[in-house]
């Protein structure tokens, strides 16, 4: 009797083997997130999937959609650009924290503060992976890096914070431990209208965790079970995380703002009347 | 396939070139702008957010140049036709999205309305010193298509040709203008909608399963499917195969660049756009794009009135680079003068072209054209 694996039809089985390394938490993410969309009930042609650079900048290619790998930094505006001139679609920007939050921060912000319709979810190892384990804006104070020899001496970014005060309709964070909470979360991000942001703590063994002296895969998901505090609804400014104490996860924002493109078509009506042509494909 | 009558405001009009670039874009059913304000290019932008919303069009500001040139081809496989524009500096950003609308052969159109650099440089005043980048600015290997306007009427009828050419080649294309012709206010005639020429998508009509994003046709060309039409594809800025899957290999690289270089260095005759004026038996040719090639036409009319057999040619796609009618003009002339307003950047071309005739550069580093005296000087002595 052969069973069919229930996220396969999500996948490019063809491209498998992936290029993670064993124990890396970008896996479970991708696994969670393919359940999600299968509860989400939205339909797989109508999901397109866009990444920047870096390992979980891979998880486009790896996706059994429209995917689009795109440059180091760039998901969000390439993404802006599809949901405008495909607002039929449900776009979901898959990238690194590096990616997102360092050469794309800029982006990020914009996007929040724009309300566009897409869900950004951003798989946080701490580090760079791709390029070798360097430092990256959400690098915990002491932490080593290759780029930190000596320990990190940089604030590093609080992603629930930065998304809930740019404007993100939804904010979550959750680990790779949190498998079902993180799959719902994913699946409610999906089915918020706006910007909505899912920020995952995932293991990079190879070089994070190695370097951190956390141990292995095991050990770091671990650690993610003893230091994780479940707190829904938590004031995203006390969310910090740092080489010790507690990593607060849960579902932290969900309220409802007009998005870009429902702001800019009442906008127009409005303004213009029978004269404004509304952008449908 | 002719314009659709929505974007095309049929009659004569007294513009300048940025606004008859909007216009063009318009009637070449672009659909979708991203940009970042910057002089001299900012009034093509100002007049699509004006636009757009009567035509279907969406026009977002975005946050720098870096998101505006990849937000583009994010529309275009949402299915739109887009464009960007800018000048130098923006230009300068927008390099590493020239190179993956090359390698992901995303049709869209890049306009850089040129000013004088290096860097800020003169934010209001005229150049021609982007040649060279335009051509070369990304990284890695790669041909482009540029044309060049020199007068608002060229500025629309040259960013139609500029969508047509990234449609028909799928690759982006450039609308190389400068301040002067960015700025100079004209007659502009725009044709009725059905005698405006549209080069359509080239959209895949491949069973779902069958699909290959990535395999080119009989000329080159892979047709192209947006998201959401079921086909599932991939798209990458790595090195691809047929299926838009890496292919990180020596044999994979050379098989995809020899593809994308070749779709344009083959059709590199059916690409040229060369004005010529009196070529034939003349003395010297002088060579020019842009604006400056009003100005130096102005020094070929005083050396002709002179007596002197004085040829001009005139190019509208500067790139790829119209070798194979400077080889053969080298052949009959004593000598080739190119004015430009940068510090020698086409001349290079030319000189490479120019198998042993005489190749004189006429720089000027920006700010104001050439006094047609300087050409007529240069031209004189080209001569002796
Ligand atoms: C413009 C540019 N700068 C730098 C790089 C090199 N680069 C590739 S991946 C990467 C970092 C990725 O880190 P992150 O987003 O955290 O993803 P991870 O690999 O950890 O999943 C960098 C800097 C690049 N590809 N492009
Ligand atoms: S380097 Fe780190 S993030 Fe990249 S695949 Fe390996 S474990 Fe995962």
């Amino acid at each position: 009797m052969s069973i069919e694996n229930p996220v396969e039809r999500y996948l490019r089985i063809d491209r498998m083997p992936h290029i993670w390394c064993p124990g890396c938490g970008i896996g479970t993410t991708v696994n969670c997130f393919t359940r999600a969309i299968d509860e989400s009930g939205i339909p797989m042609d109508r999901l397109a999937v866009v990444s920047g650079i870096g390992c979980t900048g891979r998880v486009a290619g790896y996706m059994h959609v429209d995917s689009f790998h795109t440059t180091h930094g760039r998901a969000i505006p390439f993404a802006t650009g599809l949901k405008l001139a495909a607002p039929d679609m449900k776009v979901v920007v898959y990238s690194g924290d590096g990616d997102l939050f360092a050469i794309g921060g800029n982006h990020f912000i914009h996007a929040a503060r724009r309300n566009l319709d897409m869900t950004v979810i951003c798989v946080n190892n701490l580090t760079y992976g791709m390029t070798g384990g360097q430092l990256t804006p959400t690098t915990p104070e002491e932490a080593i890096a290759s780029t930190t020899p000596y320990g990190n001496y940089e604030h590093p970014f609080n992603l629930p914070y930065l998304a809930e005060s740019c404007g993100a309709v939804y904010v979550a964070r959750w680990t790779t431990y949190h498998v079902t909470q993180m799959k719902k979360s994913m699946k409610e991000a999906l089915q918020k209208k706006g910007f909505s942001f899912v920020e995952i703590l995932s293991p990079c063994p190879t070089l994070y965790g190695r370097r951190n002296r956390i141990g292995d895969s095991l050990d770091e998901m671990k650690t993610y079970k003893e230091r994780s505090q479940i707190k829904n609804g938590a004031d995203t400014k006390d969310v910090d995380i740092g080489m010790a104490g507690p990593i607060v996860v849960g579902k932290f924002v969900d309220r409802e703002r007009t998005t870009y493109q429902d702001a800019m078509e009442a906008f127009y009506a409005r303004k213009l009347g029978d004269r404004y042509a509304r952008a449908s494909r | 396939m002719h314009a659709d009558p929505a974007g095309v405001l049929t009659g004569a009009h007294f513009i300048d070139g940025d606004h008859a670039c909007c216009e063009g874009a318009l009637a070449a059913e672009c659909r979708f702008v991203a940009g970042y304000p910057i002089t001299p290019s900012t009034e093509v932008v100002e007049r699509i957010a004006l636009r757009f919303p009567e035509v279907g069009g969406v026009f977002i500001q975005m946050e720098d140049e870096l998101a505006s040139s990849i937000a583009i081809a994010g529309a275009v496989w949402g299915g739109k036709r887009a464009m960007t524009v800018t000048s130098g500096p923006g230009f300068s950003l927008m390099m590493e999205h020239l190179g993956f609308a090359v390698m992901t052969e995303t049709p869209c159109v890049f306009v850089n309305v040129q000013r004088g650099g290096p860097s800020t440089g003169l934010p209001t005043l005229p150049a021609q010193a982007d040649m060279m980048q335009a051509r070369w600015g990304s990284h890695g290997d790669y041909e482009i298509i540029a044309v060049s306007p020199n007068s608002p009427q060229e500025c629309f009828d040259l960013t139609i040709k500029a969508f047509n050419l990234a449609e028909q080649y799928r690759t982006p294309a450039l609308v190389m203008m400068d301040e002067c012709v960015g700025h100079m206010m004209e007659r502009v005639v725009i044709p009725k909608p059905e005698e405006i020429e549209i080069y359509p998508r080239r959209w895949t009509n491949a069973p779902l399963d069958e699909y290959l994003p990535f395999a080119p046709e009989q000329d080159m060309v892979p047709a192209m499917a947006r998201a959401g039409q079921g086909y599932r594809f991939h798209m990458t800025g790595l090195t691809h195969n047929e299926k838009g899957y890496p292919d990180m290999t020596v044999a994979g690289q050379a098989r995809l660049l020899g593809r994308l270089v070749d779709k344009i260095k083959k059709n590199a005759l059916a690409l040229t756009d060369v004005v010529a004026d009196q070529v034939e038996g003349a003395e010297a040719v002088v060579i020019s794009y842009g604006i400056t090639s009003r100005v130096a036409q102005k020094a070929v009319m005083a050396m002709r009135a002179k007596g002197r057999r004085i040829g001009s040619l005139r190019l509208r796609t500067v790139w790829p680079f119209p070798e194979h009618v400077i080889r053969d003009l080298a052949k009959t002339v004593k000598a080739l003068v190119v004015p430009e307003l940068n510090l020698g950047q086409m001349v290079r071309e030319v000189e490479r072209c120019a198998q042993g005739t005489r190749v004189v550069s006429v720089p000027h580093a920006g700010g104001t054209v050439h006094d047609p005296a300087v050409i007529v000087q240069a031209i004189t002595e080209a001569l002796r």
